[in-house]
């Protein structure tokens, strides 16, 4: 135990690409309960010049940021093998190490290579090989994909490392407005670029299904519109300029339609806009509030958020049948779902005697399940491997990320070293 | 009212004066109409001068009156406070609306209306939140015969708080409604 915990005070990683401002750095508060031991040992360089980054920390810090590793600390490695025959079991045995991962890297002018090998130390036998490459300024990408391989070989699960996180990080002015930035980072929290930045409000920033396109909420004209963004370009798009609210943009699964509120009509309700002609169709129709839509993988229907029965429930709208029915009963407060990739798991805020925790419904089994304790978190937010929950929480008296299993057992938390920190949205899995 | 009484009591002054100097009789036809025109102007004068007394004791009634009721609505106040996850109008704030919705039925100002909540529960939730608390506001002032076409609502939701920490006591400060004069 006393070893499991050096390892995960280890992993405190200061993110050291990133700027001055919204750093986020990642602890770990809980591991899962049986974790796998894995030894990563630092790669060997073999290109020209100093290596771009330190790769085998890059997949330490993946694999053990998802609760399920705990890596081997370099300290209590009694050899740096990184060939095949420079690995001797018995030294990996003694240290209790389950797996062991070795592997080089080498550039060409302007390409990186990674080349890997993953050893079952038990059954002394190397259970995967392979090579990521790419720019050397992707150095950080190719090791989260490094990463990726070897936590799906050890769980059956695909990686979700490879992917980026986008967040709206707040600065207080005092005697001015806020200043939000919507930024986006590596699944980590590193390498930070600053997207979109306004002395007004920015709300939900949501990602397009093929990773290339964001949307979201600013008020930087005075009042709420839907902007869209293109990643590569920063080519923006205004979408919505209704009077009232304009806002909660959500891009169906084929990437063609998006979900949002409007209250042009009086109030709070769920809207469809055609992207490629800007038609609209009303989808709700209610004087209570309709707001949140949330899409079904299968694009066939939508969950949303209203207080029709009196207080915030999740309800489900069937696109075909134009039906709507009520998807949560147990607690006061449900709002703001996000389903997983594979459609059983709905996240939400839950609110349970009084305080607002992230919950987890399964749609099969219909039992929720609260994943966090502590108070006030919100903007839940699925990675698309469905294995972790990021969301915003206070710590602190400030606004922060964390992360919890979807089982509820592993938790990080990633605070930025200053400001404020919230609205995380995970993307969907991104091209090479 | 009662500077009111006053400047009713000048207007019928002036009246009976001009009808006096109406009805003095003359001999011939040019002193009739020099007469005439003598007490046309002489009438025209002090109605002109009585018309301005009277304009200014009105004048001075309406600013004093105006002056009462920005005295109410400034001392009820601009903002208007909620019950968590309400949009209802408490009645506090029915109070502090009537004030200013004196005043505003005596001028042309328009105004905007911002609604806000509290951090707990949803962000989304919360712009549509404060948009219903702008909405309750507006429409009772609607309802009240404020033209709508004077009022803008715009809902922040929870993202402009007067007070940024957490308990009821700042809460409480953070669900409103803030009316801004245009």
């Amino acid at each position: 135990m006393k070893r499991l915990l050096t390892a995960l005070m280890g992993i405190t990683l200061a993110i050291s690409t990133a700027s001055a401002w919204a750093q986020l750095t990642i602890e770990i508060s809980q591991g899962a309960d049986n974790p796998t031991a894995i030894a990563v040992v630092p790669f060997a360089w073999q290109g020209v010049g100093v290596a771009p980054e330190e790769i085998a920390s890059i997949v330490d810090g993946d694999l053990a940021r998802s609760g399920q590793f705990v890596p081997i600390a370099r300290a209590d490695m009694l050899g740096n093998p990184t060939t095949e025959a420079e690995v001797f079991y018995r030294d990996w045995r003694s240290l209790s190490a389950e797996y062991l991962l070795i592997g080089r890297v080498s550039s060409e002018p302007s390409v990186l290579r990674i080349d890997y090998e993953l050893f079952d130390v038990l059954r002394q036998a190397k259970v995967l090989t392979g090579y990521e490459s790419g720019p050397a300024s992707d150095a950080r990408m190719l090791a989260h994909r490094v990463a990726d391989a070897v936590y799906e070989k050890l769980t059956g699960v695909p990686g979700a490392f490879a992917t980026k996180l986008l967040y709206i990080s707040v600065d207080r002015v005092p005697g001015r407005n806020d200043y939000s930035r919507l930024t986006m980072s590596d699944s980590d929290g590193a390498r930070p670029i600053v997207l979109f930045d306004t002395q007004e409000p920015l709300l939900t920033p949501t990602w397009s299904p093929d990773g290339k396109h964001i949307a979201y909420v600013s008020f930087e004209t005075g009042r709420p519109a839907i902007y869209r963004q293109q990643i590569a370009t920063g080519q923006r798009e205004q979408l919505t300029n209704f009077s009232g609210l304009n806002s909660s943009p959500a891009w169906s699964p084929d990437g063609k339609t998006m979900a949002m509120v409007l209250s042009k009509d009086g109030n709070a309700d769920i809207y469809l806009m055609d992207l490629a002609t800007k038609k609209l169709t009303q989808l709700t129709r209610h004087y209570a509030i309709d707001t949140e839509p949330a899409w079904m993988p299968d694009g066939r229907s939508l969950l949303f958020t209203s207080d029709r029965g009196g207080k915030p429930q999740i309800y489900r709208y069937d696109l075909s049948s134009g039906k709507t029915d009520r998807v949560t009963y147990e607690g006061t407060y449900n709002a703001r779902a996000r389903v997983s990739q594979d459609g059983r798991s709905v996240v939400m805020v839950h609110q349970a005697e009084g305080r607002f925790h992230i919950a987890v419904l399964d749609l099969v089994t219909n039992r929720m399940q609260i994943l966090t304790s502590t108070d006030l978190d919100e903007s839940p937010s699925i990675a698309p491997n469905g294995s972790m929950v990021l969301y915003a929480t206070k710590y602190k008296d400030r606004s922060i990320l964390a992360a919890v299993a979807v089982d509820g057992e592993a938790k990080f938390r990633l605070p930025a070293s200053q400001g404020d920190v919230r609205e995380p949205a995970w993307s969907p899995y991104l091209p090479r | 009212m009662k500077h009111l009484t006053v400047a009713n009591k000048a207007i019928a002054l002036l009246f009976s004066a001009a009808l006096l100097v109406a009805c003095s009789g003359s001999d011939t036809k040019e002193e009739d109409e020099a007469a005439a025109a003598a007490a046309a102007a002489a009438a025209s004068a002090s109605a002109a001068q009585a018309a301005q007394a009277a304009q200014a004791a009105q004048g001075a009634a309406v600013s004093a009156e105006m002056a009462a009721l920005e005295e109410a609505a400034a001392s009820a106040g601009t903002v208007f406070y909620f019950e968590y996850d309400s949009a209802n109008l408490t009645p506090e704030a029915l109070d502090a609306l009537n004030a200013n919705i004196a005043l505003l039925q005596r001028n042309n100002t328009n105004v905007r209306l911002e609604g806000h909540t509290d951090e707990r529960g949803t962000r989304e939730y919360n712009l549509a939140l404060g948009e219903g608390r702008a909405n309750s506001v507006r429409d009772y002032m609607v309802a009240s015969g404020i033209s709508g076409s004077r009022i803008e609502t715009i809902s922040f939701g929870e993202e402009r708080p007067i007070a940024y920490g957490t308990g009821e006591a700042n809460w409480s400060q953070n669900r409103r409604v803030e009316l801004k004069l245009q």
